[in-house]
C-alpha cells in the first residue's frame, strides 16, 4: 500500500492539470464545460480554498492551535498587495512581495502576544485573543472607506498587473495561478510535516508539557507555524486579489475564518487529503447553494423550506454540526470507519497494528483519535 | 462637563450590555470549559424575539419573552447537542461555531439582511436630566438591569445550593461528579442563565443601538470575548469590571480621537494585558496594586 501514497498526489495533480483542456460537462455542479471561463473561476477559487484550508490547517490540525483570526493574513495579502500597487505604483510582482512580508512581520507580532500573553487561558484565549486582533483588521478596513473602499472594497488594478492575468479570456490561468498556490501549500505542509519539525509539532499538539519536559520549546514550534501560516496566507490573499479581481471585505471577517475552519474539519483535520478535499468541496457548496437559493425552484416552495434553501449558511452550518457529531474524523475518515464497520468483529489487536502503518502522518492519529471516540 | 457626563453614562450603558454577554459566557467557560461562539446567535435570536413581541405586548412582556426565548435556545442546545460532547471540548466548539454560523443565517432568512427599527415604549424614549447633560433614559435601564444580574449572579452562587454546585464545579468538576451530585443538570442551568441574559443583552440592546439585524450579536459578542479575556475567565467581579473599562474607554476614544478607533483601543488594551499578564515582574506588580486598591476601598466601605 505504500507506493500508493506517494502516487496518490501525482496522479491528483495530473488530474487538476488536464482540467482546463477538458469540455467535460458535469451538469448541476458546473454550469457549462469544465474548459469554459465560468467554470474555470469555479475551479481556480475551489483550488485556492484548498490551499488556504490546508495552510490553516497546519495551526489547527497539526498543532492544535485554533487561530480565529487567519482571516487577517488573507486580508493583508489581498489589500496590502492592491494598495502597493494603486497607492504605491509598484508592479505586481512588488507589491505581493511586500503584502507578504507584512503578512509576515504582523504575524510574527501577534503570534508572540497572543501565545506568550495567553497563559492561563490556554487554547481558548488563544482563540478568543487571535479573533480580537482580526477584528481590529476588519475594523480599520471598514472605518476606512477612502483607503480601502470601505463595505465596495478595491477593484484590481488591472493596468499593474501582467496582461495574461487579467480579463475573462486569461482566466485559465487563473487557474493555473491557484493550481500553483495549492501546490505550493501542500508542499511545504506535507514535507515539513513529514520532517522533524512535523513530529515535534505532533508531540506539542498531543501533549505541550510532555513536549517541554522532554526539552523541546513549545513556544518556538507554534510561533514558527503561526508565521509560516500567516505568510502563506497573505500569498492565498494575493491569489484571491487576482482570481476575484479586487480585494473584498468578506476577506476580514471573522466569518472567514469560520469558513477556513468548517472546511478543515468537514475534510478532516490533521490529515493529508482532508483540509483540501474540505477547501475544494465546501467551495463548491457555498457556491451552487447560493445559486440553488437564487433559483425559481426554491422561491414556489412553502416558507419552511424556503427559508433555509434560501441562505447557504444555515445549510453549511448544519451540515457542519452534523459532521462533528457523526464523522470525527472528517470525510477522509470516512472509508475508515467503514471499513471498520464492515468488518464483523473488530479486533482492539488488529486495529493497533492497522494504526500502526500510518507512518508518522495524520493517519495514525486518526486512528487514535477514533479509538478515543470509540473508547468514550 | 455635561458631555462628559454623557459620555461616561453612554459608555456605562454599553459597558453594561458588554457585562450582560460576557458574564453568562464566563460562567459557561468556568464551568464546562465550553468556548461559547453561539452566545451571539442566543443574543441575536432574543433581540428578534423582542422586537418580535413589541408589536404584540407591553415592552417588558416584550423583554421577558426575548429573555425566555434566549434561556429556552440554549437549554435545548445544551441538552440537545453540547451534553453528547461531553468530554471533547474541542467538538464541543466546534458545534457551537456551526450554530453561530447557522442561527443568524436563518434569522436573516425569515427578517432579511436588513436592520429592523426598533420604538422603545414612551418611558424609554425621553432623556434625563444629570449634571446639565440630557441622558438618553435606555442608559440607565441598562446599567439597573447590569446591576441586578450582577447582584443576582451574586446571589445565585454564593447562597443557593445550585450556586455552590456551580462554584464548586468550577473549581474541581471530577471531585463534584465523585460526591455523587449531578452536575449535568447545573450544565444545563448554567447554559440556560447564559442564554437568558444573553437574551436580556438583545432586547435592550436593541434599545440602545435602534435597531436590530442578524449580524449583531456575533459583532458584540468580539468585545465580549476581549471583556472575558481581560476580566479574567469564571470571575465575575473581574467581567463587571472590564466591561466597564471596556465600554467606556470605547465611548471616550470614539468622541475625542476618531470615530472607530474606539474599537481598536479596546483591541490595544487588550494587547497590553495580555502582555502585563505574561510577565511575571509586571504581573506581581499589577496584583499588589489589586491588592492595595481592593483594601483601601474595602476601608472606604
Amino acid at each position: 500500500m505504500r507506493y500508493v501514497r506517494h502516487l496518490a498526489p501525482l496522479v491528483v495533480f495530473a488530474v487538476l492539470l488536464s482540467l482546463p483542456y477538458s469540455a467535460l460537462r458535469i451538469p448541476g455542479v458546473f454550469d457549462g464545460a469544465l474548459n469554459t471561463p465560468g467554470s474555470l473561476q469555479l475551479l481556480a477559487l475551489c483550488l485556492l480554498f484548498a490551499g488556504l484550508a490546508v495552510g490553516y490547517d497546519l495551526l489547527f490540525g497539526r498543532l492544535g492551535l485554533m487561530s480565529f483570526g487567519h482571516a487577517l493574513y488573507v486580508a493583508i495579502g489581498a489589500y496590502g498587495a492592491e494598495l502597493a500597487m494603486k497607492n504605491l505604483h509598484l508592479p505586481l510582482a512588488e507589491g505581493a512581495a511586500l503584502a507578504i512580508a507584512v503578512g509576515a512581520l504582523t504575524s510574527l507580532v501577534l503570534g508572540t502576544v497572543s501565545l506568550k500573553g495567553v497563559g492561563r487561558l490556554g487554547a481558548v484565549g488563544f482563540a478568543m485573543v487571535t479573533l480580537a486582533f482580526a477584528q481590529a483588521g476588519s475594523i480599520l478596513v471598514s472605518r476606512d472607506p477612502k483607503t480601502t473602499g470601505g463595505e465596495e472594497g478595491l477593484p484590481l488594478s488591472t493596468e499593474k498587473v501582467p496582461g495574461h492575468l487579467v480579463g475573462v479570456v486569461n482566466t485559465v490561468n487563473l487557474y493555473w495561478l491557484a493550481l500553483a498556490y495549492l501546490v505550493l501549500v501542500c508542499a511545504v505542509v506535507w514535507w515539513l510535516t513529514a520532517s522533524p519539525v512535523g513530529r515535534a509539532w505532533q508531540a506539542i499538539r498531543d501533549n505541550e508539557r510532555r513536549a517541554e519536559v522532554l526539552g523541546l520549546n513549545p513556544f518556538r514550534y507554534q510561533l514558527g507555524a503561526f508565521v509560516l501560516a500567516g505568510t502563506l496566507g497573505a500569498a492565498g490573499g494575493v491569489v484571491h486579489l487576482l482570481v476575484t479581481a479586487g480585494a473584498t471585505p468578506e476577506t476580514t471577517t471573522s466569518d472567514f475564518t469560520l469558513a477556513l475552519l468548517v472546511m478543515v474539519v468537514l475534510g478532516g483535520s490533521g490529515t493529508r487529503w482532508g483540509p483540501l478535499l474540505g477547501g475544494a468541496l465546501y467551495t463548491l457548496l457555498d457556491h451552487r447553494l447560493g445559486a440553488l437559493a437564487t433559483s425559481d425552484g426554491v422561491a414556489s416552495l412553502p416558507a419552511v423550506l424556503r427559508v433555509p434553501l434560501s441562505q447557504p449558511l444555515v445549510l453549511l452550518g448544519a451540515l457542519f454540526v452534523v459532521v462533528v457529531y457523526a464523522v470525527p474524523g472528517g470525510l477522509v475518515a470516512l472509508p475508515h470507519r467503514f471499513r471498520r464497520l464492515t468488518r464483523h468483529r473488530p479486533l482492539r489487536s488488529a486495529h493497533a497494528v492497522g494504526g500502526g502503518d500510518g507512518d508518522g502522518d495524520g493517519d495514525s492519529t486518526l486512528n487514535e483519535r477514533e479509538q478515543v471516540a470509540a473508547e468514550a | 462637563m455635561s458631555t462628559l457626563t454623557l459620555l461616561a453614562l453612554t459608555g456605562l450603558g454599553l459597558g453594561a450590555l458588554y457585562f450582560l454577554i460576557a458574564s453568562g459566557l464566563s460562567l459557561i467557560f468556568g464551568l464546562m470549559d465550553v468556548l461559547n461562539f453561539a452566545h451571539g446567535a442566543f443574543l441575536t435570536a432574543g433581540a428578534y424575539a423582542a422586537w418580535w413581541a413589541d408589536g404584540h405586548l407591553p415592552f417588558y412582556l416584550a423583554v421577558a419573552f426575548g429573555v425566555a426565548v434566549g434561556a429556552a435556545i440554549a437549554a435545548v442546545v445544551e441538552t440537545a447537542l453540547i451534553r453528547g460532547l461531553y468530554a471533547r471540548p474541542r467538538e464541543q466548539i466546534l458545534v457551537t461555531v456551526g450554530l453561530g454560523l447557522a442561527i443568524p443565517a436563518l434569522i436573516q432568512g425569515v427578517w432579511g439582511a436588513d436592520a429592523r427599527t426598533v420604538t422603545p415604549p414612551k418611558a424609554l424614549a425621553g432623556t434625563v436630566g444629570l449634571l446639565g447633560a440630557r441622558v438618553p433614559t435606555d442608559r440607565f435601564v441598562l446599567l439597573a438591569a447590569a446591576l441586578a444580574v450582577f447582584a443576582g449572579l451574586k446571589v445565585f452562587l454564593a447562597k443557593t445550593r445550585y450556586g455552590l454546585v456551580v462554584r464548586a464545579g468550577v473549581e474541581d468538576r471530577a471531585m463534584v461528579t465523585a460526591l455523587g451530585i449531578d452536575v449535568r443538570k447545573a450544565f444545563t442551568l448554567v447554559f440556560a442563565i447564559g442564554g437568558a441574559l444573553a437574551g436580556l443583552a438583545g432586547a435592550l440592546g436593541g434599545v440602545y443601538f435602534g435597531s436590530v439585524s442578524p449580524g449583531q450579536g456575533t459583532s458584540l459578542l468580539i468585545f465580549a470575548f476581549v471583556v472575558v479575556v481581560i476580566g479574567g475567565l469564571g470571575s465575575t467581579d473581574g467581567v463587571a469590571l472590564a466591561a466597564i473599562a471596556v465600554g467606556l474607554i470605547q465611548q471616550f476614544t470614539n468622541y475625542y480621537a476618531a470615530s472607530g478607533l474606539g474599537d481598536l483601543a479596546v483591541v490595544v488594551m487588550l494587547a497590553l494585558v495580555l502582555l502585563v499578564r505574561g510577565n511575571p515582574v509586571l504581573d506581581r506588580v499589577a496584583a499588589s496594586v489589586g491588592a492595595a486598591v481592593k483594601s483601601s476601598v474595602g476601608r472606604a466601605a
